[in-house]
């Protein structure tokens, strides 16, 4: 009895021509993201001068650049809660439409404009003489404009705009992927709405939205052109992508910026995975009836 | 579908329909502001424009050199949706398709230029690429964008590979097609609708993609999104209309593909496979 063929023992294991397939793609990752990624981490350890730990010695112990952690979380956090408080209603009220197809348009809209065409239009239109402040005016809410851009508000608004729509739309994937029986076997047993939202549709839910909880807060943790143009980008709105893009590109020291990038993405993934980690507290099963 | 008839629940749903209201007006309002202002003669402290005129346009067009920005911009979002789909839907094939021992590890490869900010890669990458002396270069931006495209496409289509019954391809090869015919015959005209989508959405997500071009862009490599950007940071020095010009033109260029990229697919599909219920 010969040994089967070294082919026949990697096809077994899974590797034959089709798996090869996978070498291009991943030949690009690992060039253009691992690569890049690890040089990064690297340079970000051989400072100008000093010690190795010398930029992150620089960046921890100035305010001016530490602060833009709390910055971003503080515009961060707000924003993604917010988004999600308002699209996890919303989601409900439109799983019960049948034409969802305009409404998803619209809101999709806002994703694909940008952060900044929508940056752009909010400086006309939330402006002391744009339309948002002359409405809040004329019905009397308000007896003077209020100062709403080069603000943190101004850059709120854009977060929302431009965040809201990605939220309401992952949300409502994953409402819709939650088999209808369930709730109406619980409205058989009886239950109202609000106890089949809190004691059914919750608990199904808590791992999907803890997933749209993630993505939503990594789109505005990473927020930098509506910060400039909206925000008050030496002050409150100082963000820590604006930090790492004016250490690497306007004082040139590309170590000192990509450590403050090491950095931004340490406390983005730190965040991510307590997020991640709490749902491992809440049901984890099928949601869907075929689905599975 | 269960309705609950009683007060508190019609003042909830009244509620939920006045924020999605308020939120899209506001939305329209934002963009109708740009649009008004591109065709303003003057608009200042009053509901509307004193008179309105089409020269923006042409100073726009001028003013920023619009002609050879969007010939750029096309050239660099279709140079990336090609390699991106035809890299993507190779590596989503064997994917769906094989299992194998690291599997899970290419999976995680995958997913993590969408899960990490892209300025926190964009910079390394930029710095590695300024090096390689491909800053500000044509090839530079298309690189730089391919990190987000290509795992995109990947993700995108390996659901819909797996969707195809793998006995399809088997009985192909029974009649004894090649690999050639294989791909060409049976799985390319199954795979179209879903790669016509993926390309789709990578095109409308490479226009709007700033951070990444930003960092790389050169002066002959600007895409319509940096020079906009550049011409609002630097506002002051030109009409503001003429900036809300050149923002309109934005608009109806990624308009124009995701309606068609809309007919297509469902875009709450584009994020999680769910199922559709029927509506009832």
């Amino acid at each position: 009895m010969s040994t089967p063929s070294l082919r026949y023992r990697l096809a077994a294991r899974g590797f034959d021509g089709t798996t090869l397939l996978i070498l291009p793609g991943l030949a690009v990752m690992l060039g253009l993201f691992i690569y890049p990624f690890l040089y990064g981490l690297a340079d970000s350890v051989m400072p100008k001068e000093g010690p190795w730990y010398a930029n992150y010695v620089t960046f921890f112990s100035d305010p001016f650049q530490y602060r833009t952690i709390a910055s971003t979380l503080w515009l961060a956090l707000p924003v993604t809660i917010v988004n999600l408080a308002f699209a996890v209603p919303i989601a409900f009220r439109v799983r019960l439409m049948t034409r969802q197809r305009l409404l998803t348009t619209i809101l999709v809209l806002p994703i694909t404009l940008g952060t900044v065409f929508v940056a752009d239009g909010l400086l006309t239109f939330l402006g002391p003489q744009g339309w948002f402040n002359r409405v809040l005016v004329l019905i009397g809410l308000l007896d003077a404009p209020m100062k709403l851009t080069n603000n943190y508000w101004g850059v709120f608004a854009s977060l929302v705009i431009t965040g809201f729509p990605f939220a309401f739309l992952l949300t409502l994937s994953y409402v819709t992927g939650i088999d209808p029986a369930i709730e109406q076997a619980a409205a058989t047993l009886g239950a109202n709405a609000r106890q089949r939202f809190m004691k059914v549709f919750l608990p199904l839910l808590v791992p999907g939205l803890a997933v749209t909880f993630c993505l939503a807060f990594v789109q505005a943790f990473a927020v930098f052109p509506s910060a400039v143009l909206l925000g008050a980008p030496a002050g409150p709105t100082r963000v820590i992508s604006i930090a790492a893009y004016q250490a690497a590109f306007e004082q040139y020291d590309h170590s000192l910026g990509t450590a403050i990038a090491m950095v931004m993405g340490a406390v983005e993934l730190v965040v991510v995975l307590i997020v991640l980690g709490a749902r491992s507290f809440f049901y984890r099963g099928p949601t869907g009836g075929t689905k599975g | 579908m269960i309705r609950d008839q009683g007060l508190v629940s019609k003042i909830w749903r009244f509620a939920v329909w006045a924020v999605a209201g308020l939120f899209i007006l506001n939305l329209i309002g934002v963009i109708a502001a740009v649009v008004v202002n591109s065709f303003a003669t003057r608009w200042l402290g009053t509901w509307l424009p004193i008179g309105l005129t089409t020269k923006w346009y042409f100073s726009a067009w001028k003013e920023f050199q619009l002609s050879s920005v969007v010939l750029v911009t096309f050239q660099i979002v279709f140079t990336v949706v090609l390699i991106s789909g035809v890299l993507g839907v190779t590596t989503a094939y064997a994917l769906a398709r094989r299992d194998f021992p690291g599997k899970r590890v290419v999976v995680l490869l995958f997913l993590l230029p969408l899960l990490i900010p892209p300025l926190t890669y964009g910079i390394p990458l930029a710095t590695v690429l300024y090096q390689l002396g491909l800053g500000g270069s044509f090839w530079g931006v298309v690189l730089i964008n391919l990190v987000p495209s290509l795992p995109f496409v990947v993700l995108v289509m390996i659901p819909f590979i797996e969707q195809i019954d793998p006995r399809i391809e088997a009985a192909a090869r029974v009649f004894g097609a090649g690999t050639g015919s294989l791909f060409l015959r049976i799985l390319l005209p199954l795979l179209l609708p879903g790669m016509l989508a993926a390309l789709l959405l990578v095109l409308v997500r490479t226009i709007a993609m700033f951070e990444l071009t930003f960092l790389i862009a050169g002066p002959t490599s600007q895409t319509l999104v940096v020079s906009l950007y550049y011409a609002v940071f630097a506002s002051g020095v030109r009409a503001g209309q003429s900036i809300d010009a050149m923002a309109v033109i934005y608009m109806v260029t990624t308009l124009f593909w995701l309606i068609l990229a809309l007919q297509f697919v469902n875009p709450s599909q584009i994020v999680a496979r769910a199922k559709q219920q029927p509506a009832s």
